[in-house]
């Protein structure tokens, strides 16, 4: 019992870091039709732009509060920046492409994100310095600390916002105008493009942060850490039923506690057949069996018609 | 067909033989890596035309097409090697790898059919994961696959006791290992082109090209979209199966860490860069995108050292730089890939005005 209590917290963290995520992905893909392939690496910039400005300040003297708040605004503010950029410079030129070719310059741009964080990190595992002080409770035999607690808390008023800004402001008024009929959208004074751009900056923003999550949770960071963290945060979002907010939150957290409890109990189930390293099949086979019987996701609506 | 195809422009056709035998051995002076990165380009071409019929014809997103290549290794690795102490010949294991690719394909497909666009491309995402996970943990309780060490000392293809290993002089010619497996390796690829050709214009490939364009209106004009699509898949799987089998033999050593899906990807943005669903367009994506990475090995430090004076930057990183930027500039300056089929140039030209 308190194994499945002790899966059941570890999976809700895990559920929240990859709801931040797969927002990213569904926000761009709700609008735009697109996957975002680069999102992964622009988490794992934001991870290590925090680590490094985090390390300085630390070293500067600077209380470790101001400096976990400094991390966080200057991973937020690359990572709106770089998403920003990507969305310029290798998805705008190509928004009348045929869909497949905006998939491959992602691609490029994951490599190349990898690559340049690779030149400018190095290639070694870094240590992401404790931003808050790790306190241990207890309940019911399963234990939880604080970092746990504050990320859920975190990635709870994050997505409260989001929700806030999607459907309380104008702002997201013309997001979600956008995403059911760009064209009318358009007619009705919509700037796409202002839509469009400010929805990559919104989920790189929710990227860093959840960046700052995944470092402080592992307290360690790489810079080929974003391709299984977006691999995974995109499961999520198809989970939930990509293009849909609440889809991508309950996909996120769905799969953080398939994979916890799946992990917890695949040996007992198999009769120790199989083991906890098979974790990641679990997560991909809940998936290929929802999408059997859902096709568009828990959530999600019927999709365009076009491979 | 293209006009260089054209069995009718005969000296076109001896150019093409002649420089398709005589390549292995120019590329055979710069030494024998280069024979084996030519080797890798046409094994890519291989795939990418298999993947080709799945995302080309059909427009089915696959992007777990590795898959299909693992399945095929590892049936070479399992059936000749000391692995499990069988020997059996090239002409049994890679029909039969062609065959059980082929299932897995159809396999992959059948859960698929009622999925469009990207939900299909994140199951055969995970379908291609699954597959790597099993094959890196298979080692216990039972060993099959031996896990993350991967299986060695595969068999080398061998026709009639010559191996394909060993350098041999025939009639006064040294041919290398290497060399052999190019020539095997064009064949096939030959054989694959043909197929595809034949294909596209068949009644199959039209079905494929109806479903592509448009689902509905295709199961209105009556066709049998659910066979179809599942041909697709356990046509491309199958040419997967074959090219799985010859890399096993060639490198003599399979893991999971050759299957990953960075793999599936790079053959998909050979597709796509090259121009999808146009066969010479396919190969020269493989071609390039094989050789690219290659040569920037070669040339990036020397380059770096004659403009600086020194190595500034880690050479396989800046390698790997230089790629995504390639693919990032050559689809934003040719959207529809290097060399499209006509049509679908006119399809572009007409959506944009």
């Amino acid at each position: 019992m308190d194994i499945l209590l002790q899966q059941i917290i570890n999976g809700l963290v895990q559920g929240a870091i990859y709801a931040m995520v797969a927002l990213g992905y569904t926000m761009v893909y709700g609008i735009m039709g697109l996957i975002n392939f680069a999102h992964g690496e622009v988490v794992m910039i934001g991870t290590l732009v925090a680590i490094t400005v985090v390390t300085l300040l630390l070293k500067a003297g600077v209380p470790v509060m101001l400096a976990g708040a400094c991390g966080i605004v200057a991973a937020a503010v690359a990572c709106m920046a770089l998403g920003w950029t990507l969305e310029r410079v290798a998805y705008r030129p190509l928004r009348n492409a045929p869909r497949l070719t905006p998939l491959i310059t992602a691609i490029g741009c994951s490599i190349v994100l990898q690559n340049v964080a690779m030149m400018v990190w190095g290639r070694n595992y870094m240590t992401f310095p404790p931003l808050i002080e790790k306190t241990q409770f207890e309940i019911a035999g399963a234990s939880f600390t604080s970092v746990q607690v504050m990320i859920v808390l975190v990635a709870a008023i994050s997505m409260g916002g989001l929700l806030f800004l999607v459907y309380r402001t104008k702002l997201g008024m013309a997001m979600r105008a956008t995403a059911q009929n760009p064209a009318v959208a358009g007619l009705m004074g919509v700037n796409a493009n202002r839509v469009i751009s400010s929805a990559f900056v919104i989920g790189s923003a929710l990227g860093a942060v959840a960046g700052v999550m995944v470092g402080t949770y592992y307290e360690i960071a790489h810079y080929q850490m974003g391709f299984m963290l977006g691999l995974k945060a995109f499961t999520a979002a198809v989970l939930g039923g990509i293009g849909n907010l609440a889809g991508a939150m309950a996909g996120g957290v769905l799969l953080g506690l398939i994979e916890a409890l799946g992990a917890g109990y695949i040996g007992d189930l198999t009769g120790g057949f199989l083991g906890s390293h098979y974790q990641d099949i679990f997560a991909f086979v809940v998936l290929i069996l929802v999408l059997m019987f859902r096709p568009s996701g828990l959530f999600g609506e019927k999709t365009g018609d076009r491979a | 067909m293209s006009k260089w195809l054209n069995p009718r422009s005969g000296l076109g056709l001896t150019l093409i033989v002649v420089a398709l035998v005589a390549l292995p051995f120019v590329a055979g002076m710069g030494g024998q890596a280069w024979v084996r990165i030519l080797n890798f380009a046409i094994l890519y071409a291989f795939l990418a035309l298999g993947l080709n019929i799945v995302v080309g014809f059909a427009g089915l997103l696959d992007l777990g097409y590795i898959a299909f290549y693992a399945v095929g290794a590892y049936l070479w690795a399992l059936l000749a090697s000391p692995h499990f102490g069988l020997h059996l010949p090239f002409w049994v294991i890679l029909p039969l790898g062609a065959l059980v690719a082929g299932i897995a394909g159809a396999l992959l497909g059948a859960p698929t059919l009622k999925l469009r666009g990207d939900y299909l491309a994140i199951v055969t995402l995970g379908f291609g994961e699954i597959v790597r996970i099993f094959m890196n943990n298979l080692n216990a309780p039972v060993n099959i696959t031996n896990g993350a060490q991967g299986i060695t000392m595969i068999d080398p293809v061998s026709v009639a006791g010559l191996k394909f290993s060993a350098t041999t002089t025939l009639f006064g010619i040294t041919i290398t290992g290497p060399q052999k497996y190019y020539y095997l390796l064009v064949l096939l690829a030959l054989g694959v082109i043909l197929v595809n050709f034949r294909l596209q214009h068949s009644r199959i490939g039209r079905a494929w090209q109806a479903i592509r364009e448009d689902e509905i209106a295709a199961k209105a004009i009556g066709i049998n979209t659910r066979n179809v699509k599942l041909l697709a898949f356990a046509m491309g799987a199958s040419f997967g199966g074959i090219a799985g089998g010859i890399f096993a033999a060639m490198q003599g050593f399979v893991s999971p860490e050759s299957f990953s899906l960075i793999e599936s990807i790079m053959i998909l943005a050979m597709v796509v860069l090259g121009g999808m669903g146009h066969i010479p367009g396919v190969i020269l994506g493989a071609v390039l995108l094989t050789v690219l990475p290659e040569a920037l090995r070669y040339a990036v430090v020397p380059v770096q050292k004659a403009l600086f004076g020194e190595v500034l930057a880690d050479p396989e990183s800046l390698r790997m730089l230089i790629f995504g930027l390639a693919l990032i500039l050559v689809m934003r300056f040719k959207p529809a890939g290097l060399w499209p089929s006509p049509e679908r140039r006119r399809e572009l030209s007409e959506k944009t005005q």
